[in-house]
């Protein structure tokens, strides 16, 4: 344990040492990798490109013998795979026949007839042939067997003996046979595959030449027919071979041939990738793209996220390259297909490390600097990269020990590539981070900038002047969160280069296209694919004819300058023949008129050397492949051709002549040949953008199927979020577009402790008892209610002093006010922060209220008195002060009466004041709401008061009770106040007049609520108690909330009671918690929520009375709760804000807010969250938990905490900050509302 | 991914074998296809009365599922196939897609069927899978997947017991990568259990051949595979489940 402490913190040291280093020094460090990279990329240059298209080596023929096993000395000169026999020695004799000279009396028929019928005579010259006592039976290759699928080619196949394949195959080899066939062509065109081929064909097979070339067909201008005669031998006998050239030239002499007769061509076969092999090959990318997608898309909150996407993709293929190049430096050749392991390398090596690099580095504090945030992070990562590396190593020994050798290479690969990407991880990525992260510091001030400078200032007056207009607000539906707010920021032209990039999607595009680009080339350079189809088509459509372009050059890839012979060979032979190709130039442009009487003529030019590079790449494979032979990997040696030349007479060929051949109708087309060449082209190129079409729609409907709008990364993988030490702000940083801009209210002298709002309105009550009515749109203030109206004699400086002295006294949180002995009621469960935690979001924070005076004193006494005597404290605290000089007191008897009392602990308190006409102003407000334009006002001596919100006159007031009204609802025409002594009490707003809507007020925002009622000023409005529950709750109630016809107490005994709001009757008792009640959330859905000190959140069903579920959600109280229809949001004094899923009380995630952030909850739409923090409002994404962004409510923030938060129906949130209350405008993109 | 790859070597078997029980090997696969298919339309009853706003969402994901487990089918398939008849590169498309039509569909429905056993399994022990919840993982799992099928098909061991033991190693290590829950684990057992008795079953009865049967009829390596099929699938039905339960969000 302790050596694994020690290491932990040496690598943690050496870490931050090193991200020191790396944020320190970027530009050098960035150069030296670079420079890395390319040294250890640069043994690939040496490399051969890969591709599968067979390779070929060329000897001479006189001094050959077989190349051995172990190479000798002259490496450079022959390649690797020049070892050993070859698997076979093709020998071709290449027969050319004609009839000459031609007649008229004859059918096309015969151009090929009797020279395919030669056939018999020559092959049975070659089998024949015999050189001291070695005959071919003895030489050849000997096949044994077909392989059971190709039953439609056993008739024409060989399948015992020699491998020796000629046209006469078609035929059996037997000239009867032949002759009795009717058609010819027939016989040669059944066995042609129909539609697209991409291998060699059975004719080009057996003719061993081109199909075009053959000549054998109707409309065969040139009337010359040539095919080959393929003989493959298993072993090489020179002279055997030089007396069979010799025979068969004697024979039949070729007159003006020049072949060259001096070189063999070895031709190498790599493995072969067919389609089939294509398409898991295409998936295993598609794959690996997905993933590249997926990983990379989980970057955020960097500067530019496609940089460092890039800059994470390019540090893993780099790391592939350098271990491939490092394993090609020392000597380990790659044998496995790259193309193959590439996918599960990167899949191995992945991007996790990057991204967890770029998490941790980005979820340190900002304000510290980019040198040590870098090193922190990276320290911070260390053991968890030090131990995945560890253990991937692990696993990648064990596979080397497998002994395979495939995945002995492939480890070996992996383990280099897995070190090369940890020391680019560690030097390049870590400093393109730095750099990214400086750069985001840099926007980060310049996006600050502004949004203070553009702070409304504050107005001196009470009253917001109504000329003045309103502040710039964007609409409140047409707000988009990311909006380019660049017109502002004067940015650097690199920066608005990088968010064009990001904007268009550059990168990605780019990186796209490429992909499309190299699956192209693959499937091009694939042997069996387009390109020999496509140079083929070129070949044969190109104006100069064969000559004009050496087909061997565009295709295969040949070893130029190796040997200069070979060289030599590929080129055109050095003496041009210019004859034939005039000659065959002539013959086309005479053709039309001259056509009966040209005769047919025999040339033999150089491209007849080598006529087995026309033919398509599979040709000997496929030829091998049919007797199970594979060529994959070994070579063949072709020998040089033999020419034979045939001259036959006209009358031969009439004398072989089959009798149906002269009425043989001639076929629909004159042109069908080309024709079809052009409609396979279009074939192709039709099938391939079919293809392609259907893949991107299969692709996109699959994307849309597979990710519907969210990704699945909604904040499960990361339980928990940390935060920074920055006040409400997600790794430090919050988008740098910011169009919320808050709305500050000011006017109040102190904190505010109530704030109520019907959507239009708004009314907030501050500690010194002034309630200020708002309008909700524009934050113009309409009423001002003062405290000091009535109790203007007690002395206006003495009042201000007052007011001072409670400021003062309140605003020392850790003072005697909160830290009395009356834990009990609420135990204090205080940080260290200066704010003080709000308890309840969503009424008057009465802590310093209650702590003063109720702890200690029985209800019974409560009841008795006239509820909170705050003179004592006023008198207390002057105590305090008396020395002072400057404070002019007059100590009043009653007021030293009182004291004496408070003091001595057993007070019959009289009522201290006589009461007044219009409004008890001594009593402090300690609950209010505001329906129409009624402002009721719970107040701490039991009296309940209604205001009219819009010329702040008293218009009502009820002193039933005397125990302090801790809440109040009011709904439709009733108003439910909770006292302190647990009592429940139920007036009823009556009216006497009809109700009437005022001008101003628009219509009822949010359809949930039911309209309240208006009373016009008119009105004479009496508030009478309708019903008094006395013992409601064994204990204070301390959350009262009222929605949809019922009313839920929620209080210290532990239980949550149901009133029905018409009767007020109790409809249920709900017991569940083992501690006091201190949230409950209940909507026009009637769903009911509540959460208590001991952490747990109860889901009732208000219409049974029974508990959905129950969590344990808090280490604390919860503090907060809301519901959404899907989920329900609960914040605690652990500072957690937990999302759970509503149905099943599941915990869907929770976000870690720093320590003393607000706990005040509100929800906005179904996806938007916000939560108060230190000075600032957060708004969340509830889909991903993510942070969308933090407004900061004033220049200051330390110390003020938001404690109340209401959300407006216009989408506008206003929220309490010390003495002022700020209206934020909240862009809802997220959702509309109707 | 069960049975998936019960026949890897099924072009490998004479066609005289094949045309023979082709009659008792259809009699099975429609069987068994419609035991899948019955067995998935209660699941979705149920759900669908359960809860009437989920069962979208559920033929959704089955839907996924089964694409994602026919295209495998055919990829690996084809993977499998290519040993044999890489020769035939203009028959293996055929021979793809006619002679074992059937296998895709099968292959498609029981990966709907794990893939929405492994989510309703996780509901119901009440342990939510929380590692590695994310698509670039998942698709790591897939690619590792195809990795293994990749290996069994190409790598040329010295002997089966090697190559199995190392697959089974992968699997493993593809559980604990990607996994590491016992509800997976056991799934997975449970799944290479059921294909591969089903597999030795339907060699028994001649509608398979695999070239070198070192295990009853199959290959020893067989489990593994399915193993980790079954494994990779619940990966991705969880990752659609867990997608799908956030979507209400969003509306």
């Amino acid at each position: 344990m302790m050596v694994r402490e020690r290491l932990r913190q040496n690598i943690s040291a050496a870490f931050y040492r090193h991200g020191l280093l790396c944020a320190s020094y970027p530009v050098p460090i960035i150069l030296f990798t670079s420079a890395s990279i390319l040294t250890c990329c640069y043994p690939l240059l040496k490399l051969p490109l890969p591709g599968t298209g067979p390779v070929e080596f060329t000897t001479g023929v006189r001094d050959y013998s077989i190349p051995s096993h172990e190479s000798p000395g002259d490496l450079s000169e022959r390649p690797d795979w020049y070892q050993g026999p070859p698997v076979a020695y093709i020998q071709q004799v290449l027969v050319k026949a004609a009839v000459s000279p031609w007649d008229n009396s004859l059918v096309p028929v015969d151009v090929f007839r009797s020279p395919l019928g030669r056939v018999f005579s020559v092959l049975e010259e070659i089998r024949n042939h015999v050189y001291t006592d070695r005959s071919l039976e003895a030489l050849c290759l000997q096949v044994t067997d077909l392989l059971p699928g190709l039953r439609r080619m056993q008739a024409v196949l060989p399948e015992h003996g020699c491998l020796l394949v000629s046209p006469g195959n078609y035929w059996q080899n037997r000239r009867d046979l032949f002759d009795a066939d009717p058609d010819l062509l027939k016989t040669v065109h059944q066995h042609e595959p129909k539609g697209l081929h991409t291998s060699a064909t059975l004719k080009d097979l057996l003719f061993g030449v081109p199909g075009k070339q053959t000549g054998v067909s109707l409309y065969n201008k040139k009337r010359v027919v040539t095919y080959t005669i393929t003989i493959a031998l298993s072993s090489y006998d020179a002279r055997f071979v030089a007396s069979l050239r010799a025979r068969l030239k004697q024979l039949h002499p070729s007159a003006n041939c020049t072949l060259r007769e001096d070189h063999m061509v070895h031709v190498h076969f790599k493995e072969e990738i067919g389609i089939a092999e294509l398409i898991p090959l295409v998936t295993t990318y598609i794959i690996l793209f997905a993933y590249i997608y997926f990983s990379t898309r989980k970057i955020d909150m960097v500067k530019s996220k496609w940089g460092l996407a890039l800059a994470a993709v390019v540090t893993v293929l780099s790391s592939l390259l350098m271990s491939v190049g490092l394993c090609t430096l020392f000597g380990l050749t790659p044998t496995l297909n790259g193309g193959e392991i590439f996918p599960y390398l990167v899949v191995v090596i992945g991007l996790e490390n990057v991204l967890v690099l770029t998490k941790s580095v980005v979820s340190t504090p900002v304000d510290l600097e980019v040198k040590l945030r870098i090193a922190q992070g990276l320290s911070n990562e260390s053991w968890s990269i030090m131990k995945n590396m560890a253990t991937e190593l692990c696993i990648i020994l064990i596979g080397y020990f497998t002994f395979v050798p495939a995945i002995q290479e492939f480890c070996l690969f992996a383990v280099v590539g897995l070190v090369s990407d940890f020391f680019l991880q560690m030097f390049f990525f870590t400093t393109v981070l730095s750099i990214d992260i400086r750069r985001m510091e840099l926007a980060d001030l310049n996006r600050r900038l502004p949004a203070e400078a553009g702070m409304p200032p504050p107005k001196p007056g009470p009253l917001r002047p109504r000329e003045t207009p309103p502040p710039p607000r964007p609409s409140p539906h047409t707000i988009t969160l990311q909006a380019p707010a660049f017109r502002n920021l004067r940015l650097p032209k690199r920066l608005r280069v990088v968010y064009f990039l990001a904007r268009t999607r550059l990168a990605q595009r780019i990186i796209m296209v490429g992909t499309v680009i190299w699956i192209g080339i693959l499937v091009y350079t694939d042997p069996a694919g387009l390109r020999t189809l496509l140079a083929a088509q070129v070949s044969e459509q190109s104006p100069l004819g064969e000559a004009g372009l050496p087909p061997h050059l565009g295709v295969a890839p040949v070893f130029p300058g190796r040997d200069p012979t070979s060289t030599l060979s590929v080129l055109p032979a050095p003496e041009p023949t210019p004859l034939p190709e005039n000659q065959s130039q002539g013959h086309r442009a005479a053709r039309p008129e001259v056509v009966p009487v040209s005769s047919p003529q025999i040339t033999w030019g150089p491209e007849d050397e080598e006529l087995w590079r026309r033919l398509s790449f599979r040709h000997w494979p496929a030829l091998f492949s049919y007797y199970n032979i594979t060529l994959a990997k070994r070579y063949i040696s072709i020998l040089p051709v033999i020419p034979v030349t045939l001259h036959l007479s006209p009358q031969e060929a009439i004398d072989t002549r089959h009798p149906q051949d002269t009425h043989h109708a001639p076929p629909p087309s004159i042109k069908t040949s080309d024709l079809q060449a052009d409609l396979t082209l279009y074939k192709v190129a039709a099938l391939g953008l079919f293809a392609g079409v259907v893949l991107v729609l299969l692709l996109f409907c699959l994307y849309r199927v597979l990710c519907p709008r969210n990704y699945g990364q909604n904040g499960v993988p990361h339980g928990r979020r940390r935060r920074g030490d920055l006040p409400c702000d997600e790794y430090g940083y919050s988008p740098p577009i910011s169009e919320i801009s808050p709305l500050l209210l000011r006017g109040h002298s102190m904190d505010i402790e109530c704030l109520a709002s019907d959507g239009m309105l708004l009314a907030s009550c501050c500690l010194a008892r002034q309630i200020r009515v708002w309008d909700a749109q524009t934050g113009d203030c309409l009423t001002v209610i003062p405290n000091n109206g009535p109790r203007a004699s007690w002395g206006q400086t003495f009042g201000n002093q007052e007011e001072d002295l409670l400021g003062a006294d309140f605003r020392e949180p850790g003072g005697g006010a909160v830290g009395r002995p009356d834990v009990d009621i609420f135990p204090i469960r205080r940080r260290t922060t200066p704010a003080r935690p709000a308890l309840f979001g969503d009424q008057p924070d009465l802590t310093p209220l209650i702590d003063t005076n109720f702890g200690s004193l029985p209800p019974s006494q409560t009841l008795s008195s006239s509820g909170f005597d705050f003179g004592g404290l006023v008198e207390k605290a002057y105590q305090e002060h008396e020395t002072s000089p400057t404070l002019a007191f007059p100590p009043s008897p009653p007021a030293s009466q009182q004291r004496r009392r408070s003091l001595g602990d057993q007070p019959v308190l009289p009522p201290e004041l006589p009461p007044q006409n219009n409004g008890d102003w001594d009593s402090s407000v300690w609950a209010m709401e505001l329906r129409g334009n009624l402002i009721a006002t719970g107040r701490s001596s039991g009296k309940l008061e209604l205001w009219d919100a819009v010329e702040g006159s008293l218009r009502c007031s009820n002193e039933d009770g005397v125990s302090g009204i801790t809440a109040l609802a009011f709904l439709n025409n009733r108003i439910v106040a909770a006292r302190l002594n647990g009592s429940l009490d139920f007036f009823t707003v009556e009216i006497t007049k009809p109700l009437g809507l005022l001008q101003y007020r628009g219509p009822p925002g949010r359809g949930s609520l039911p309209p309240s009622p208006c009373y016009s000023s008119e009105d004479v409005i009496s508030c009478q108690l309708t019903r008094s529950v006395q013992c409601a709750h064994q204990k204070q109630i301390t959350v009262l909330k009222a929605a949809a016809g019922r009313v839920v107490t929620g209080s210290q005994d532990h239980t949550v009671r149901v009133y029905r709001l018409e009767d007020s009757c109790c409809l249920f008792t709900l017991q569940g918690h083992s501690g006091g009640i201190t949230a409950i959330y209940i909507d026009q859905t009637m769903v009911l929520a509540s959460g208590g000190q001991d952490g747990t959140i109860c889901v009732w069903d208000v219409l049974t009375g029974s508990r959905v579920s129950h969590v344990y959600g808090h280490r604390g109280d919860v503090t907060s709760l809301v519901c959404t229809t899907s989920c329900i949001i609960s914040s605690g004094l652990d500072d957690l804000i937990c999302i759970w899923d509503r149905s099943t009380g599941i915990k869907l995630y929770s976000i870690q807010q720093e320590v003393g952030c607000g706990a005040s909850l509100g929800v906005i739409s179904e996806s938007l969250l916000v939560t108060g923090g230190q000075g600032c409002v957060s708004f969340w994404d509830l889909n991903y938990g993510d942070l969308l962004q933090t407004v900061y409510l004033g220049q200051s923030s330390e110390g003020q905490s938001v404690r109340q938060l209401l959300v407006l129906d216009n989408a506008a949130i206003v929220c309490d900050f010390g003495n002022e209350l700020s209206l934020v405008y909240v862009p809802s993109v997220l959702e509309k509302l109707d | 991914m069960p049975r998936l790859e019960e026949h890897c070597w099924s072009c490998s078997c004479s066609p005289s074998v094949k045309t023979q029980e082709l009659s008792s090997a259809s009699w099975i696969v429609c069987k068994t296809g419609e035991m899948m298919s019955i067995i998935t339309s209660v699941l979705r009853h149920a759900y669908g009365s359960m809860h009437s706003l989920q069962s979208a969402n559920l033929m959704r994901r089955g839907l996924v599922l089964f694409i994602v487990g026919v295209v495998l089918a055919l990829v690996l398939n084809l993977l499998q196939i290519q040993r044999n008849v890489t020769l035939f590169p203009e028959e293996v498309l055929d021979t793809l897609f006619s002679s074992a039509w059937w296998i895709p569909l099968c292959c498609g429905t029981a990966a709907a069927v794990v893939g929405l056993l492994y989510p309703c399994l996780d509901h119901h022990l009440g342990e939510p899978h929380k590692f590695k919840r994310e698509w670039a993982s998942v698709m790591r799992c897939i690619a590792v997947f195809v990795g293994i099928n990749h290996a069994s098909a190409k790598l040329d061991f010295a002997n089966n017991v090697q190559l199995s033991l190392t697959l089974a190693a992968l699997s493993l290590g593809l559980w604990w990568t990607f996994d590491r829950s016992r509800s997976g684990f056991g799934l997975g057992l449970t799944t290479a259990f059921l294909a591969t008795l089903i597999a030795q079953l339907l060699v028994y009865n001649g509608i398979y051949q695999y070239t070198s049967p070192d295990f009853l009829y199959v290959r020893s390596w067989l489990p593994c595979i399915f193993f980790s099929g079954g494994v990779t699938v619940g990966n991705i039905g969880r990752q659609l489940a867990m997608g799908s339960t956030e979507k209400p969000h969003n509306d």
